[in-house]
């Protein structure tokens, strides 16, 4: 239990320290090409605030996106009182929560930090779980919030995006170089530059576009077991959580309100990925999901 | 010479950064699981206010049932004793009599459909079963803490200093009874 959890988390800060040394390398290497390093650190400041707007925003853009109604606890005591008692258990500040209204079943939490938590579960979560289901998916939603993954989330995110930007601005360079080439007739040095640009660019749009969906991929993945992981060990109750995935393999079906972005978000993925999209998938395959818990599940 | 001097120095720095760092999270765990148990008192704290009523409810319906109504008058001011609020074991053994005595109580009430039926005791059931559920919670948030604390002034290296700074194992709240805490009132909201 505990060294799946920590093997979780060295997996993740490897994955991020590999992309922030790749990211580095290429920003260097390119501003070291173009003799315009200044430009570079325009970019990654650029992309730098980016992220803080998303680190900050993240919570009211997700509620945004998904036309969530946050509820009191008249509202459904039921869920509130689940969420009240995880968050005691976890020694938390009470989330705020929500419900959406939809049929399809699933939950997502959000929010920098604990003190700025979100949970939200679909009305058909809420219809087709039993209490201690219900309260299995809620511990892993809980979970999301207890292990920053938000956090981790808009980091990952933060860093494909600076890639792509870095990578389009390489090509528009090239670009724009090569045609004063051709008017100037200044030729020698500034070509070798222009092949440079673009093969910084192709690399850093390969990387971007290709690989970095994938490794934010591979990272969110990761964080969906561990959220499994911890989320079984709050309810000391493993086939609680298993039990719910089930459900939702045998319910499951794409929210109507569905967006790629929000993906990583949710219990389980909102959108249905075909077997070759397994590689960009958000999320682990619900059957290994189900099948490690229920390995887990004799060892309380 | 001047070489030696100098690693010996530097590991003396590095022995003083380290056993600065480990005191410091051994006083953060230890005021975690201070806090955990007073989030603890808070719920039993809670659940006492709730008994009063329910024993005037059951009552109105059950006249001659004088004896069980003073076990759980004993057991429910035992619970928030000054030895229970401040001490786990005692605290579990107060917790231990109170399961006990709430068991005959609703026994008591099992004879009596009227009482069954009656919203205010309705009410009062699943406020009871909310309050054991946090009660539960902040249990288990508690003994998690202590698990920490204790695990950390056991193991290798900290178990060199951690006794002399007066830093000792603190008690788990283990309650004997734990299968009939977990069935208690049975209510679904």
């Amino acid at each position: 239990m505990y060294s799946a959890i920590a093997a979780n988390k060295r997996n993740t800060v490897f994955i991020i320290a590999g992309f922030i040394a790749l990211l580095g390398g290429i920003a260097t290497w390119w501003g070291y090409a173009s003799g315009q390093g200044s430009s570079a650190a325009i970019i990654i400041s650029f992309v730098f605030l980016y992220a803080l707007f998303q680190y900050y925003a993240a919570g009211s853009l997700a509620i945004a996106g998904t036309g969530a109604i946050q509820i009191q606890k008249a509202d459904n005591p039921r869920l509130w009182r689940i969420v009240e008692n995880l968050s005691i258990t976890e020694g938390m500040p009470m989330p705020k929560v929500y419900i959406i209204n939809d049929d399809a079943p699933n939950a997502f939490a959000t929010g920098r930090d604990p003190k700025h938590a979100i949970v939200a579960a679909t009305s058909g979560l809420l219809a087709i779980m039993d209490d201690s289901e219900l309260e299995g998916v809620m511990a892993h939603e809980m979970s999301h919030v207890k292990n920053f993954d938000i956090r981790v989330n808009t980091i990952v995110f933060g860093l494909v995006s600076a890639v792509g930007i870095l990578a389009d601005f390489a090509l528009r360079m090239a670009f724009y170089s090569n045609m004063g080439n051709s008017r100037n007739n200044n030729n020698n040095n500034d070509n070798g530059f222009g092949v440079v640009l673009i093969l910084v660019g192709v690399v850093g749009w390969i990387i971007s576009a290709l690989i970095g969906p994938l490794v934010s991929a591979a990272v969110s993945r990761q964080r969906e077991y561990l959220a499994d992981a911890s989320g079984a060990q709050i309810t000391h109750f493993p086939p609680g959580l298993a039990k719910a995935l089930e459900k939702l393999k045998a319910y499951g079906k794409p929210m109507r309100r569905k967006s790629t972005s929000m993906a990583h978000m949710f219990i389980s993925d909102p959108i249905k990925p075909t077997v070759a999209e397994r590689l960009w998938s958000t999320h682990p395959p619900l059957d290994k999901r189900i099948a490690r818990l229920n390995e887990m599940g004799g060892k309380f | 010479m001047p070489v030696g001097l100098l690693v010996v120095l530097a590991v003396v720095v590095v022995v003083a950064l380290w056993l600065l760092g480990a005191y410091n999270s051994l006083v953060r765990l230890n005021v975690r699981v201070d806090e955990a148990w007073s989030d603890i008192t808070v719920q039993l704290k809670r659940r006492a206010d709730l008994i009063p009523n329910l024993i005037e409810t059951v009552k109105g319906y059950a006249t001659h049932e004088k004896s069980v109504f003073e076990a759980v008058t004993k057991a429910r001011a035992a619970t928030i004793s000054g030895a229970a609020l401040g001490n786990p074991a005692a605290a579990a053994k107060a917790e231990g009599d109170f399961q006990g005595a709430m068991k005959s109580l609703f026994a008591v009430a099992e004879a009596y459909p009227q009482l069954q039926a009656s919203q205010s005791f309705l009410n009062l059931q699943a406020e009871l079963t909310d309050t054991e559920d946090k009660i539960m919670a902040s249990r288990r948030f508690y003994n998690a803490g202590v698990r920490d604390f204790n695990t950390k002034i056991k193991t290798f290296p900290t178990n060199l200093f951690a006794s002399s700074l007066k830093f000792n194992a603190r008690a788990f709240f283990e309650v004997a009874d734990l299968a009939a805490i977990q069935e208690a009132p049975q209510v679904k909201f």
